[in-house]
């Protein structure tokens, strides 16, 4: 699935109300026989408007993508001169198979260790009681709020001090110990869940961390996924630690290196927009991939961190 | 793992119970400690120490390569004097003062559209969702090209109604308006949020409106607003220490090696001026110094959002 698939069907009926999914579960049933009414057709005149305005940069990105040189910025939504090259410049102006391998690498630990470690920390915070424990869940929100230009430049020199700078190790590595924002999300699922089943685990003669790993982390399974998912997004996207950590180019992530062709073909008189562009659609693509594999997930997790803080 | 069977209540000896109490007690203290030791140690390291090093830091002259050279509160002397730090604090202001607001009525709007679409909300939802996907390296790209002053898409769309688009990358005057615009594109979580605040509002509270004669103007101001002006407060704070931070869109339009076009004084944002005097002059030390006045300056503002809100959000009752 691309961007331009999905937004060539928002283009043509925009303003059709088709209902691809279930509606939620506070929405008012509808009644039987649905009128026409004036304000009906206002009200979704409006959000195939607003519809427009939020797909059509992507289809003008995928178009422009197919665009010889010379003809990027015509704003027509077909290309007149329909041409693969810019896919292969791309390939040949930059090792962008390489930064998309440095990129799911990096992705793919960062999520799975922030996953693993911060629902450790989830579970210890919600499951044990202990001295001490509303005092360090209180730091535990208490580093929320703390910008990350504090740390931003210690933390760069304990990895220039460890050799890690230039790799890709600082990259992922912190989040083997977990996160705030998500060791408080999945604290809330695991306040969430019953207290008699693990009373019962425990009688049935399951340690702590049998509990944990057989009872209580299936149960959370949706908030596990929304860690993964909300913190694979993050670190594919991510531009500030990259330009800190990153240095040759053989090392950068896909947002990285975009942001070389860009310095290097959009800047300073070497004008090859359509290289810029295609690289834009190739770093973006898989976030679209991402977001449709995992829409259901990313909208409860959403709701959840906005209605329940 | 080592966090023994805590089941082994099996085993009186000839201790008291209050003592076999305790021990469980630790014991349970232990497997606690143990679970949460990955965030302990990872505070330690990466929060703790670095909040200290940073403050001292602060205090130095520090350029990687030699060591730290103490010169006490000459950097925040060094700040005041700064005429770049006044125009980065300026326009972090200008964008922050703007955007959030912006922001917040956007996502609101659309939030209000949205919930009067019933059924099909999910299908609009999905497509109003779909920016917030794109890495902000890449919005940063969209801005230099939809935005061209010459042939940028919005200028030509503005020419359709006579309007003469300003240079919007160009011009000094027009280039936060701009990343301002850009941003909205991003409300998609917030209209998530606010959404399902929507749909958490009891339908009888509006029943019982209309059958006493109320009309939507009263019905959205005396009912929905305070309903969901928690989450309304939330996404205002998020987005207000968000935007204080503003890096990525801007840094990419604007900055970076090979940019020598622009005149990017109008982008300069406070963390990019931090980021520049940090990563690319080396004065770790100063940059040390500017974090610590943002943090206070986030402090402040967020302290002080916090105190109004306590006149106009309502939180029900049974919820914390």
């Amino acid at each position: 699935m691309t961007a331009g698939a999905i937004g060539t069907e928002h283009v043509d009926d925009a303003g059709a109300p088709d209902a691809p999914r279930p509606a939620q579960a506070r929405v008012p049933p509808r009644p039987k026989k649905r009128k026409i009414t004036l304000k009906t057709i206002l009200l979704f005149t409006a959000l195939g408007a607003v519809t427009l305005v939020f797909i059509y940069p992507f289809i003008w990105l995928l178009s422009a993508s197919f665009k010889p040189q010379g003809e990027v910025f015509d704003n027509k939504i077909l290309p007149e001169t329909f041409t693969f090259d810019n896919y292969i410049n791309v390939w040949q102006q930059a090792p962008m198979l390489l930064w998309l391998w440095n990129t799911i690498f990096v992705t793919v630990l960062a999520a799975v260790a922030v996953t693993i470690s911060s629902a450790l920390v989830a579970w210890g915070f919600s499951y044990f009681r202990f001295r001490g424990r509303n005092f360090l869940f209180g730091i535990v929100l208490a580093t929320m709020m703390l910008p990350g230009a504090v740390t931003m430049i210690p933390q760069f020199l304990i990895w220039n001090n460890l050799g890690m700078v230039n790799t890709l190790t600082p990259l992922w590595a912190q989040n083997l110990f977990g996160s705030a924002f998500y060791i408080f999300l999945l604290r809330q699922f695991f306040l969430g869940l019953p207290r008699d089943l693990f009373d019962a685990a425990k009688i049935d003669g399951a340690n702590n961390w049998t509990i944990f790993a057989r009872v209580a982390a299936p149960l959370c399974k949706p908030a596990l996924i929304i860690t993964l998912i909300f913190e694979f997004q993050a670190a594919w996207t991510d531009l500030m630690r990259p330009l800190i950590y990153l240095r040759d180019s053989d090392k950068f992530t896909v947002p990285r290196g975009l942001k070389s062709l860009l310095d290097q073909y959009g800047f300073g008189g070497n004008w090859h927009w359509e290289i810029v562009v295609t690289a834009s659609v190739i770093t973006t693509i898989p976030m679209i991939i991402l977001f449709f594999l995992g829409q259901r997930h990313f909208v409860q997790g959403i709701a959840t961190t906005g209605t329940k803080g | 793992m080592t966090a023994t069977t805590a089941a082994s209540p099996g085993a009186p000896s000839d201790t008291s119970a209050l003592r076999a109490k305790r021990i469980s007690r630790r014991r349970n203290t232990r497997a606690a400690l143990l679970f949460i030791s990955p965030w302990i140690i990872g505070f330690l390291v990466f929060t703790a120490w670095p909040i200290i090093y940073s403050g001292y830091l602060s205090l130095t002259n520090y350029d990687v390569i030699n060591d730290p050279e103490f010169i006490g509160l000459d950097n925040y002397q060094r700040m005041l004097e700064d005429p770049k730090i006044r125009l980065a604090l300026w326009n972090t202001f200008y964008f922050t003062v703007l955007q959030v607001p912006l922001y917040v009525m956007v996502s609101l709007a659309l939030a209000l559209l949205l919930y009067k679409a019933g059924r099909s909300a999910g299908f609009f939802r999905t497509a109003f969702f779909l920016p917030k996907m794109t890495p902000p390296v890449a919005v940063g790209i969209l801005l230099l090209l939809l935005f061209n002053g010459q042939d940028g898409l919005i200028n030509t769309v503005l020419g359709w109604v006579g309007i003469d688009g300003p240079a919007w990358t160009t011009d000094p005057t027009w280039v936060k308006p701009g990343l301002i615009l850009i941003s909205l594109w991003s409300v998609g979580s917030s209209v998530i949020i606010l959404l399902a605040a929507l749909q958490n509002v009891p339908q009888e509270m509006y029943d019982s409106a209309r059958v006493d004669g109320a009309n939507w103007w009263q019905q959205t101001f005396k009912i929905t607003l305070p309903m969901i002006s928690g989450a309304i407060f939330f996404i205002f704070i998020v987005n207000t220490i968000a935007a204080f931070q503003t890096f990525t869109e801007a840094y990419t339009a604007y900055f970076g090696a090979g940019n020598t076009t622009y005149s990017n004084d109008a982008a300069l944002f406070y963390v990019i001026y931090l980021f520049q005097q940090g990563f690319e002059f080396l004065n770790m030390g100063y940059a040390s110094a500017m974090a610590w006045l943002l943090f206070l300056i986030i402090m402040v503002f967020t302290a002080v959002q916090m105190t109004i809100s306590k006149r106009f959000v309502y939180y029900e009752g049974e919820q914390r």
